[in-house]
């Protein structure tokens, strides 16, 4: 049992840096300003790097014969264990930075417990990832601090991302048995334990940006658990996937 | 090369009689080797010829990322999604460097975008033609890659200052990009056949366009000669176009591909190779907008800039309020 919730738990930290990374990969040519076409492709590439390590130690946990290629490229939606939110479309510059902004801030506080698991490999991979995460969480809080407290127009756009993926933030906190065997076996902290650090950054940086935090909807779900995800994640893998499953078994 | 027919003064190199005492002192410099800085005096025509020049390679570069962006999110493994994306960001830097290059002579990088989105200043040829299968990642980093580089290694003796240095970090990037570029082409060419009908299909595709990227025969530009002349350009079009030539044909060799070139063979009484010139007839079509991609590269260039006019308002105007309050709070 420990070894499936284990390799689950992969997937979803892999899973999520993969589908993330994608989605800001997406930008790469198309940004407002050159320095951030620097930037967007440079978390892209730490995203994807992070994927290797966390699919390849998944493949490892696994023990089936499986590559990370194979885990990224060769399984169909309800297989992925990402967190709605990160598969949700680019829209615009200002719903991107604020996706990567939520996200960052649960990453980078998911990795510095990690540093601390009882699995040696999870806290090395954490303790790469780290590094990165930090630098990313800085740089996209900063800018939707710059892009909230900046026109009239920017104001209302970064509200609107707000608005919008408010509702997808709700999932990272909510536990379930994989996560319950990962803080059992002190893998992993319980999913609820991170809700008080990591909405206090998120609310000290909305309230700079001189955002207003949504009413409380009902908050999505199904992303990591593989139930339900959203329209969008099909589109992706087919456009990711494209070659692999046109070509099977070739190496490139 | 990612600059094409660069205009200089169009006036044909002065002879020594000709020159001022100023600008004979600025040639004597020159002649010597030594590089000439930001702040140091330059003729008019210097330094628009290397704003022009600078300028059309630093587009190139942000156009560049067009052409391999179309094929990051469709990269087949993790490990080649991640190589891209380091690529395409390196890309970006060099637009970066050499951008600042040109701001030191006296012009903004907002300036230039301008010139580049209204079509007044141009890209490479190069990036107007589509890249159509995964192997055209590996034809633009061996083909495209090594053409620019046959350029760039020569200017990082150029004569001026900031470009020469941005071209000496450029060109350590460049040749990790050619390196990957023939090891894609490498598994295409030695992997399943329709690896290696895509391997040969861009090699077909991409042949002729890089040829195109030296530019036409310059042996009797006037724009070239006062451009080697100030060192801003070292070696001839066609120079450049055999040395491309000769280094790729055994490349191509080795990797069990053909190049679309009936005539191209060994001369040994002149030890080069004897190949067929591109059409130059579409290298002017392509130049006049009139190429494979040029509207869609324009398009996204233009969107990207207008799209993100909000942000780069935003950004200034919070920074505006932030050094406001650092005043008040003093």
């Amino acid at each position: 049992m420990e070894g499936a919730a284990l390799f689950q738990f992969l997937l979803r930290m892999g899973d999520n840096t993969l589908i993330l990374g994608h989605r800001v990969s997406e930008w790469c040519g198309h940004a407002p300003v050159l320095e951030e076409d620097i930037a967007l492709a440079n978390t892209a590439l730490d995203l994807i790097g992070q994927t290797q390590m966390w699919l390849g130690l998944a493949a490892e946990v696994e023990g089936q014969g499986r590559s990370a290629d194979d885990l990224a490229f060769l399984r169909d939606v309800w297989d992925f264990r990402n967190l709605l939110l990160v598969e949700q479309p680019n829209g615009d510059f200002g719903q991107t930075i604020l996706r990567q902004f939520l996200f960052d801030a649960w990453h980078v506080e998911m990795l510095r417990r990690l540093t601390d698991s009882s699995d040696a490999r999870i806290a090395a991979i954490a303790a790469k990832a780290l590094k990165e995460a930090r630098y990313h969480v800085e740089r996209s809080g900063d800018t939707v601090i710059g892009l909230g407290d900046g026109t009239d127009e920017s104001h209302a756009r970064m509200q609107a991302a707000l608005d919008r993926l408010w509702p997808y933030l709700g999932e990272m906190f909510h536990g379930d048995g994989v996560d319950e065997a990962m803080e059992k076996a002190a893998i992993a902290p319980a999913a609820e334990a991170l809700r008080a650090p990591v909405s206090e950054r998120i609310e000290a940086v909305l309230d700079k940006a001189t955002l207003s935090i949504p009413e409380t909807r009902h908050a999505r779900s199904g992303g990591k658990s593989g139930v339900r995800h959203s329209e969008h994640l099909g589109h992706l893998l087919t456009q990711m996937q494209w070659l692999q499953r046109a070509y099977p078994g070739a190496t490139w | 090369m990612y600059a094409q027919m660069v205009q200089s003064t169009g006036k044909g190199v002065k002879t020594r009689a000709e020159m001022t005492e100023e600008e004979a002192r600025f040639q004597d410099r020159i002649d010597a080797g030594e590089k000439i800085e930001p702040r140091d005096w330059m003729p008019e025509g210097y330094r628009k010829t290397l704003i022009r020049q600078i300028g059309q390679h630093a587009h190139s570069e942000i156009v560049g990322q067009l052409p391999e962006g179309n094929w990051i999110t469709r990269a087949p493994t993790l490990e080649r999604k991640a190589i891209l994306l380091a690529k395409v960001q390196d890309e970006a830097g060099h637009g970066l460097y050499l951008y600042c290059a040109a701001e030191t002579l006296g012009v903004s990088r907002d300036e230039l975008t301008q010139d580049l989105l209204s079509g007044r200043m141009k890209y490479s040829s190069i990036f107007n033609y589509p890249t159509l299968t995964w192997a055209d990642m590996g034809a633009v980093g061996w083909l495209v890659d090594g053409a620019a580089i046959m350029n760039q290694v020569p200017l990082q003796r150029t004569s001026y200052g900031p470009y020469s240095r941005a071209m000496i970090r450029i060109c350590k990037e460049e040749s990790f990009h050619q390196r990957q570029g023939y090891d894609i082409m490498m598994k295409m060419a030695k992997g399943t056949p329709e690896q290696k009908r895509m391997a040969q299909d861009a090699l077909n595709r991409f042949w002729y366009p890089s040829l195109m990227m030296f530019g036409p025969s310059d042996a009797d530009s006037v724009h070239s000669a006062q451009s080697m002349a100030w060192k801003i350009k070292i070696n001839t079009n066609d120079e450049l176009r055999q040395k491309f030539v000769d280094q790729t044909v055994p490349q191509a060799e080795l990797l069990g591909l053909t190049i679309p070139d009936p005539e191209l063979k060994w001369n040994e009484a002149r030890g080069h190779h004897d190949f067929s010139q591109p059409d130059w007839s579409e290298f002017f079509a392509v130049i006049q907008g009139d190429g494979p991609c040029n509207s869609e590269r324009m398009e996204a260039r233009r969107k990207a800039w207008d799209d993100g006019a909000w942000v780069r308002e935003g950004l200034m105007a919070h920074a505006a309020k932030k050094a406001a309050r650092k005043v008040a709070a003093e």
